[in-house]
């Protein structure tokens, strides 16, 4: 399976926790530090690198504050064959 | 352009077309709504926009909208209609978008009727809306005026990015008499910097009348006041006639104004030392020229088509320099020549003392 | 933004990092005030996404409503216009008359369509004019502090409601989008709901034809999205996506109420 990583901007995040209902394998929890908004924001737990980059966090959450990479194969072009 | 019989309401409709209107919003209210069908004729052979609205509540916020793209917008109405436009045209005021409104006033108040009247001035020159904000406003006192200050209002609503009422009443709108139209100008090509024409390789625009927080508010109230003060400075506008060397002088507007001119005539033919001055801005209200005027004359008889509301303005601007007499008819009731007549009769025996014009000779103040 | 990261050994198959969801470019940077977990903001990404996918930031103009989404002209990087309260389908409509290239969006709480505005949203469809709406359905007052709206729902306590909303007194609650469906000048008018994923990928989509009808020139249309208000349902986020689904959704059946021929026959509808 293709690995995947989120990426949340904390400064955004106001700690609504929607993101954590929806991760399939419940790979989110939140910070236990706060931002400057004084929200814990959310942030991906992922020793087992099961996250493959499904995106489902980012289309609930309403600050559109996750970003989401996905591993994807690429052919080896001609320069590293 | 040769002169043509024109009915008022028509008048000012084409006058507005050939200063390059854009879009008209409208609802049906006598006395203007031939205006408004004038409109729903013209502007579409022209390929711009027209649309009735649903009251007048949409229709100033369609104004609102058509105007923030930075094209000539204007609507017309009555006092009833006014009343109902004001939330939007403080929205308008507030986010300094120009528009033109014409007001083609009728007795009131309630539903009233449809007889020309004046009860309006406080409206639209003292509480258009909430907030401190003051529209210009042209009192037209003949179909011509109507026509120039049609024209007027939109070159200075574009160079003030303010409000400004052309206010006329049901006489101005529904009579007809020999008038000359304006030379067709095109709308505009070019949109200012501020309009929303959609943000294309440029920073967006946002024309909005929310500041929250009082110093973003207060900065943007100081700069409306900022504003108006250029207008009083720049913009005043007015009438005098055989002031020169009156002893009292009739202040009057639009066609309580015309009506009064017929009166001085008359009682100059009876050798009484008459002058009308008439305010063509009501706001910005002539006030300096009528504080000079008053030191001269030994009283004044402010006439106007409702209970009094402009000798209030006139009573400030005189601060006591000379006695402020009042003579109103309400609820649609005009004024006869005569009826002034009388009142001119009846001041001259109560102030007998004639003030000594002070060099002799009259300043005829003309028309700025 | 590719990330390049080889693998060291000299596999034949390379893993490169490739980013498949960011931020919508519409959005600006602003963050929102809405509260947490308010699908306000939720609603405004799909919308961001949307017009980044049709290419047409550069010629949008938002109309603001006054309630909670007031400041949406500073959550869209697109010129916007602040209306008055309901006023905005007039605003919109003096916009889009002068400036028909434009695209011109509404986006209305509640209170300010279905209340005050009413006689704007119903004039607006009934002319056709070619402007999107997307109407907000919260069943509260947000920005004033939670009070009954013309969709709060019988019985559902609120600030004016305080001992739940009573038919009686206030009348049912309103359901818009069948109301502008019976328009003859309304084009597309559906609900959806933002309640959970799968509704969220059907709000995009009906998102998405709402603007191609404009685009298409084919009349007026209009998105009714049930959201949450957790703050004044006095509820978690979570929770409030529940309570929309349990309760809202049953009164407020999700669905097409008006898909008008000349929408059908857009081929690109929702893709």
């Amino acid at each position: 399976m293709a690995k995947g990583r989120i990426k949340v901007d904390e400064a955004m995040c106001k700690g609504c926790e929607l993101c954590i209902m929806v991760c399939p394998y419940g790979l989110i929890e939140m910070a236990d530090h706060f931002n400057a908004k004084g929200y814990k924001p959310a942030v991906l737990i992922d020793p087992d690198q099961r996250c493959t980059g499904c995106t489902l966090c980012a289309m609930m959450c309403p600050d559109a504050v996750i970003t989401v990479y996905r591993e994807t194969k690429i052919k080896p072009s001609p320069a590293y064959a | 352009m040769a002169k043509e019989l024109l009915k008022g309401n028509v008048a000012i409709a084409e006058a507005a077309v050939r200063a390059g209107l854009q879009a008209y919003f409208g609802y049906p209210i006598t006395p203007q709504t031939e205006l408004l069908e004038h409109m729903s004729a013209r502007m579409p052979e022209l390929g711009r926009t027209f649309l009735q609205a649903e009251s007048e509540v949409a229709a100033i916020n369609m104004v609102y909208g058509a105007a923030s793209t930075g094209v000539r917008v204007m609507t017309s109405s009555s006092g009833p209609g006014i009343s109902l436009m004001q939330e939007g045209l403080s929205y308008i005021a507030g986010s300094e978008v120009p528009a033109v409104i014409v007001d083609i006033m009728r007795g009131g108040p309630g539903l009233g009727n449809i007889q020309p009247a004046q009860s309006d001035y406080n409206q639209i020159t003292k509480s258009a809306g909430h907030g401190d904000f003051r529209p210009i406003v042209l009192a037209p006192g003949t179909v011509q005026e109507a026509i120039d200050h049609t024209v007027l209002a939109f070159d200075l609503a574009d160079k003030y990015r303010t409000l400004v009422f052309v206010a006329g009443d049901g006489m101005i709108g529904q009579i007809m008499e020999p008038a000359e139209l304006p030379p067709m100008r095109q709308p505009a090509q070019t949109r200012p910097a501020w309009a929303l024409t959609g943000a294309d390789n440029r920073p967006k625009n946002v024309v909005s009348s929310l500041y929250l927080g009082a110093e973003k508010l207060e900065a943007l109230n100081k700069r409306l006041q900022a504003k108006l003060q250029q207008i009083k400075e720049n913009e005043v506008r007015f009438e005098a006639i055989n002031t020169a060397d009156a002893d009292i002088v009739i202040v009057a507007f639009g066609t309580a104004g015309r009506i009064a001119k017929t009166a001085v005539t008359e009682a100059r033919r009876q050798g009484l030392r008459v002058g009308l001055f008439r305010p063509v801005t009501l706001f910005p209200f002539p006030s300096s020229q009528l504080e000079k005027l008053a030191a001269r004359t030994k009283a004044m008889l402010v006439v106007e088509m409702n209970a009094g509301q402009m000798v209030d303005d006139v009573k400030l601007a005189v601060n006591g320099k000379t006695p402020v007499q009042f003579y109103g008819r309400t609820g649609g009731a005009v004024a006869l020549p005569d009826e002034i007549l009388d009142q001119i009769i009846l001041l001259d025996k109560r102030y007998p003392a004639k003030k000594a014009t002070p060099n002799g000779q009259g300043v005829v103040i003309s028309v700025a | 933004m590719v990330d390049v990261m080889m693998e060291k050994a000299p596999e034949k198959v390379m893993w490169a990092e490739k980013m498949v969801y960011e931020r919508p470019a519409a959005l600006s940077d602003i963050p929102t005030h809405y509260c947490p977990g308010c699908t306000h903001g939720l609603i405004h990404k799909l919308i961001g996404e949307v017009i980044d996918e049709l290419g047409i930031r550069q010629r949008t103009i938002s109309v603001s409503p006054v309630g909670c989404a007031v400041f949406m002209y500073d959550y869209f990087d697109v010129d916007g216009a602040e209306a008055a309260h309901g006023r905005a389908p007039a605003m919109a409509t003096g916009i889009k008359r002068v400036q028909p290239d434009n695209i011109v969006f509404t986006y209305q709480g509640d209170g300010d369509m279905a209340s005050i505005g009413m006689a704007e949203i119903i004039w607006a469809a009934t002319r056709g004019e070619n402007i999107t709406v997307f109407f907000v359905n919260n069943a509260i007052y947000g920005m004033t502090g939670g009070q009954m709206a013309p969709t709060s729902l019988p019985g559902q306590v609120t600030g004016s409601s305080p001992n739940g909303r009573d038919v009686e007194m206030t009348g049912m609650p309103i359901r818009m989008a069948e109301l502008l469906a019976g328009l003859p000048g309304a084009s597309y008018v559906v609900r959806r709901s933002v309640h959970n994923i799968q509704t969220i990928k059907q709000a995009k989509k009906a998102i998405r034809t709402a603007f191609q009808v404009q685009m298409a020139g084919a009349g007026f249309a209009l998105v009714e999205l049930l959201s949450s208000c957790p703050t004044n349902w006095k509820m978690t986020a979570a929770d409030s996506l529940t309570w929309i689904k349990e309760n809202m959704v049953p009164y407020y059946p999700l669905g097409d109420y008006k898909v008008a021929d000349v929408v059908k026959t857009l081929n690109n509808r929702g893709k």
